[in-house]
């Protein structure tokens, strides 16, 4: 059987690859999360059609990122798919449910002629609690799970604490600012300005919960506390912070600034992956925090082969039609039914 | 508490084969639905018969409402393997995982993304590239039938891997695990059924417009073109699935057994039309039989000698009553399709295919008769593989997730009451797209500007 063990370090590179779906899916269900959160604050049902209409090809693709962060892991490191679904059971599923009332909203809203009402609902709490759901879940892993042999061994609620709360408000902030400045630059006049309104406002609290977050992180654990804050790293690793700050700073000018339609949207995509940089800083080398590391976890080498061919082919690909769609259906967007 | 003295194993299987059975729905649906939709498009653009465009946006929505419950109940799914079968996971990872990882790369980016210009891009694409996205999402179905029927059958029919000393499986040989000894006739059986399927509820669609004198020209096109599926492909179901059933027999003899009924292995055995199949006293009951049957259809000889489920101790047999009344139920409904193409043939042939009264009952009758089949023969399949998860490898009672049976209790109420809901809410705007029928074109309606099919058409019968 053929494997490339040998030659490449297959557990890193799919700890990468798993790493970046996840960054991809954050980065692009945010958006539209964070647009079906603020849904119900809008302006008129004029703006909620724009709304809607400015994501309802997009969600589909988004979400698949998902799936593959998912069906990758069981994939790529079956053992820690294995710990981590039955320790997260409950947000996990929690997440699901959430995500299946907000993916129904799309479809039913536009039918539904008196019923509306309960499909804007969905949607909003749907992305609501799928965000912070998929916080907890962040939390509850970043704050270690305990393991014994190779099973989850701890209580149904662990993940439930301060910690975890925080990341799921600061999941949730964060995808509204994602969804607000995605607004900006995708819809024009009232709703505009009113995103770019909220946008302001929320980025105040992404900037408190990162912040709070940030410094929970070092005194979870103790190698977290020397990794952080130990000499020489604390000079390196101070960069990541300073670099935040300077983003925060910036993406709060491109929102002062009525002519900048597509800046803060790219401003708070950098938000969130310098986020997603310090969280890899904390987590490198686990693939299930402090118990199992990536070539513990990983998948056997012909598994992990067989799939870099896949990945290798069909990455390149999927991002090129994924562009392509994106491409399809630029410029500002209207408010009449589509289809 | 009584939830706390719940069996988790039972729990959990109940919960995934609710959620899996529930998922099946849909895509069942939507494979067929999407090249159907491709037929059709591509007809429009060769015929320039706008009939067949207003056919296309009519089932265009119903398709969408269908996707979108389909990959909702998807993601689901694809977390279910850990929520509920953590130990498998991590068992049979190295094996499996791949196969799921690339239907992800192959298949469901695919559909999801060329989805979006299906539905959204009408006018904002050329003609070809709306086409080519139909066709896109119609081979990305297919992809994936083929990815996750090859996972199921592997767990059918394991082969290819070895079990290392530390009691994972390994894989040996890549294509004898993709192309496992029941994959070809199950990815086939699927696809068909999943034509069948489609088929069925367009033709019951059509003849419902038939019957009440609407859309007529919309309705032959619909109730023609499923009568045509009934005619060709009902009946090579019953020959793919004669197939399988000898797949199975090689493979799997004690579910063959059990979808026959039979207790003691033997020759001359009579094939149950009816019957009761009792666990406790290991016969079964009630028969109203077909002397020798069931060695005629397995074995093509009246003495032909077939397995009994007395072959196994009791405890690997599967629940006998369900597998046996769930293959009747499949079988029967593909021989009321097949029938569908006989009366078809005779009426076509008599030129009352669209005007038969009782033929228009009867294919509104048949609308459900896919999906009924469908499940049933997956019930047949799965739970015909019982006590194993993987045939053989795996019990199931060995790869369930270390989770507190009331917590499964609880999720399982959740999404069934959530299910349930969102199925009614589903039947409910579908119904109600029928009823509004296909919008025929008019003045507002251009594609691209061609403004000059505006004027061919008005709403009602011809
Ligand atoms: C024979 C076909 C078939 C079978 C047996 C299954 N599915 Fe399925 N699935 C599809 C055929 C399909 C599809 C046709 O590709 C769907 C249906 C509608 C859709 O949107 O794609 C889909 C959607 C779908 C999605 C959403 C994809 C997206 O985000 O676009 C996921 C994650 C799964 N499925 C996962 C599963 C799992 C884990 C299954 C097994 C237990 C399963 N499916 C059985
Ligand atoms: C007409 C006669 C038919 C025969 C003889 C037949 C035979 C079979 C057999 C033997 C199996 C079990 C295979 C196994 O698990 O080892 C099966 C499964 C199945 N059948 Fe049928 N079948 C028929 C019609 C239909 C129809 C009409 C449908 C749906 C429209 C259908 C859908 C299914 C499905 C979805 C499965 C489970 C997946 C699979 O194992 O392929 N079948 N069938
Ligand atoms: C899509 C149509 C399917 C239906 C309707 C279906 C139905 C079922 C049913 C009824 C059970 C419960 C059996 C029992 O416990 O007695 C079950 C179990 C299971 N099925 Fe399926 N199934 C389908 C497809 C699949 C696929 C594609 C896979 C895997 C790739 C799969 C994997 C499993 C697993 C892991 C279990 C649980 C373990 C077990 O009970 O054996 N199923 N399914």
């Amino acid at each position: 059987m053929f494997t490339f063990e040998n030659i490449l370090d297959l557990p890193l590179i799919w700890g990468g690859l798993i790493a970046t779906a996840v960054l991809l899916y954050v980065l692009l269900d945010g958006f539209d999360l964070g647009v079906g959160i603020l849904f119900p604050f809008a302006p008129s049902d004029k703006c909620r059609d724009r709304m809607m209409n400015s994501v309802a090809p997009f969600w589909d693709g988004n979400e698949t990122w998902l799936v593959l962060g998912g069906g990758g892991l069981f994939a790529a490191f079956p053992l820690a798919y294995a710990i981590v679904m039955p320790a997260m059971y409950i947000p996990v599923i929690a997440m699901l449910l959430c995500l299946i009332f907000r993916g129904v909203a799309f479809e039913f809203r536009f039918k539904a002629e008196t019923s509306r009402y309960i499909w804007d609902h969905a949607f909003h709490f749907g992305s609501l609690g799928a965000a912070f759901c998929q916080g907890l879940i962040l939390g509850g892993i970043v704050q270690g799970i305990e393991v014994q042999g190779r099973s989850f061994a701890g209580g149904a609620f662990d993940w439930l604490t301060g910690f975890s709360v925080m990341c799921g408000l600061g999941v949730v902030a964060g995808y509204i600012l994602l969804g607000a400045t995605w607004l900006i630059w995708k819809t024009e006049d009232v709703t505009q300005d009113w995103a770019r309104k909220a946008a302001q406002y929320i980025l105040i609290f992404v900037a408190f919960f990162m912040g709070i977050v940030s410094l929970w992180v070092p005194f979870l654990d103790n190698d977290l506390h020397m990794r952080w804050l130990s000499q020489p790293n604390i000079y390196y690793l101070s960069a990541l912070p300073a670099l935040t700050t300077l983003v925060f700073v910036l993406t709060w000018r491109s929102l002062r600034n009525p002519v900048k339609e597509a800046q803060p949207f790219v401003y708070s995509l950098g938000l969130f992956l310098l986020g997603y940089i310090g969280l890899a800083i904390s987590l490198w080398p686990w693939i299930v925090p402090y118990q199992v590391t990536l070539w513990d976890g990983a998948a056997a080498g012909t598994s992990l082969s067989l799939m870099l061919i896949g990945a290798a082919i069909m990455l390149p690909i999927i991002l090129g039609y994924t562009a392509f769609c994106y491409y399809t259906f630029r410029g500002k967007s209207s408010h009449e039914h589509i289809y | 508490m009584f939830i706390t003295d719940l069996d988790p194993v039972l729990l959990a299987r109940i919960q995934f084969a609710f959620t899996v059975s529930f998922h099946i729905v849909f895509p069942a649906f939507t494979i067929g639905l999407a090249s159907w939709l491709a037929v059709v498009e591509g007809l429009w653009l060769k015929t320039g018969n706008n009939t067949y465009k207003d056919i296309y946006k009519f089932w265009v929505k119903i398709f969408a409402v269908c996707f979108g419950m389909g990959v909702v109940s998807g993601v689901v799914m694809s977390y279910q393997f850990g929520t509920n079968w953590s130990v498998f996971s991590d068992q049979a990872g190295n094996v499996i995982g791949p196969l799921l990882a690339y239907e992800v790369l192959t298949a469901f980016f695919l559909e999801a993304s060329f989805l979006g210009i299906m539905l959204f891009g009408w006018g904002r694409v050329s003609k070809g590239m709306h086409f080519a996205s139909t066709i896109i999402v119609a081979i990305g179905t297919l992809f994936s039938a083929f990815w996750i029927l090859s996972a199921n059958s592997w767990m059918q029919t394991p082969q290819g891997f070895e079990i290392g000393a530390d009691g994972l499986l390994y894989p040996t040989n890549w294509i004898e695990i993709i192309f496992n000894p029941s994959f070809p006739y199950r990815f086939f059986h699927m696809v068909t059924a999943a034509y069948l399927t489609t088929a069925f509820v367009v033709g019951g669609v059509g003849s419902w417009y038939l019957w009440r004198g609407e859309y007529m020209r919309h309705a032959r096109i619909m109730v023609g073109m499923a009568m045509i599926m009934a005619v060709f492909v009902a009946p090579a179901q019953l020959l793919i699935g004669h197939a399988h059933g000898e797949n199975t027999l090689h493979y799997q003899p004690v579910k063959v057994a059990a979808m026959e009924g039979n207790w003691e292995r033997g020759g001359n055995k009579p094939l149950y039309l009816f019957g009761w199949p009792n666990m406790e006293t290991e016969t079964t009951d009630y028969g109203i039989t077909i002397p020798d049957g069931a060695s005629w259809v397995l074995t093509g000889k009246a003495d032909g000698e077939i397995p009994g489920l007395k072959d196994v101790p009791p405890e690997d047999r599967p629940p006998v009553a369900i597998v046996f009344w769930s293959f009747r139920i499949m079988v029967g409904l593909g021989m009321a399709m097949i029938l569908t193409g006989v009366f078809a043939i005779v009426l076509y042939a008599t030129k009352r295919l669209y005007d038969s009264r009782p033929f228009q009952l009867w294919c509104m009758a048949m609308t459900p008769s896919g999906f009924i089949a469908l499940l049933a023969g997956w019930f047949v399949t799965e739970v015909g593989r019982q006590p194993y998860t993987a045939y053989g490898v795996i019990r199931t009672s060995e790869s369930v997730s270390p989770v507190l049976g009331e917590h499964v209790a609880l999720s399982l109420l959740a999404f069934i009451v959530v299910y349930t809901a969102l199925f009614g809410a589903a039947t409910y705007y579908i119904i109600k797209l029928i009823r509004k029928g296909p919008a025929i074109i008019d003045e507002g309606e251009t594609y691209y500007g061609h403004s000059m099919e505006a004027s061919a058409t008005k709403k009602g019968n011809e």
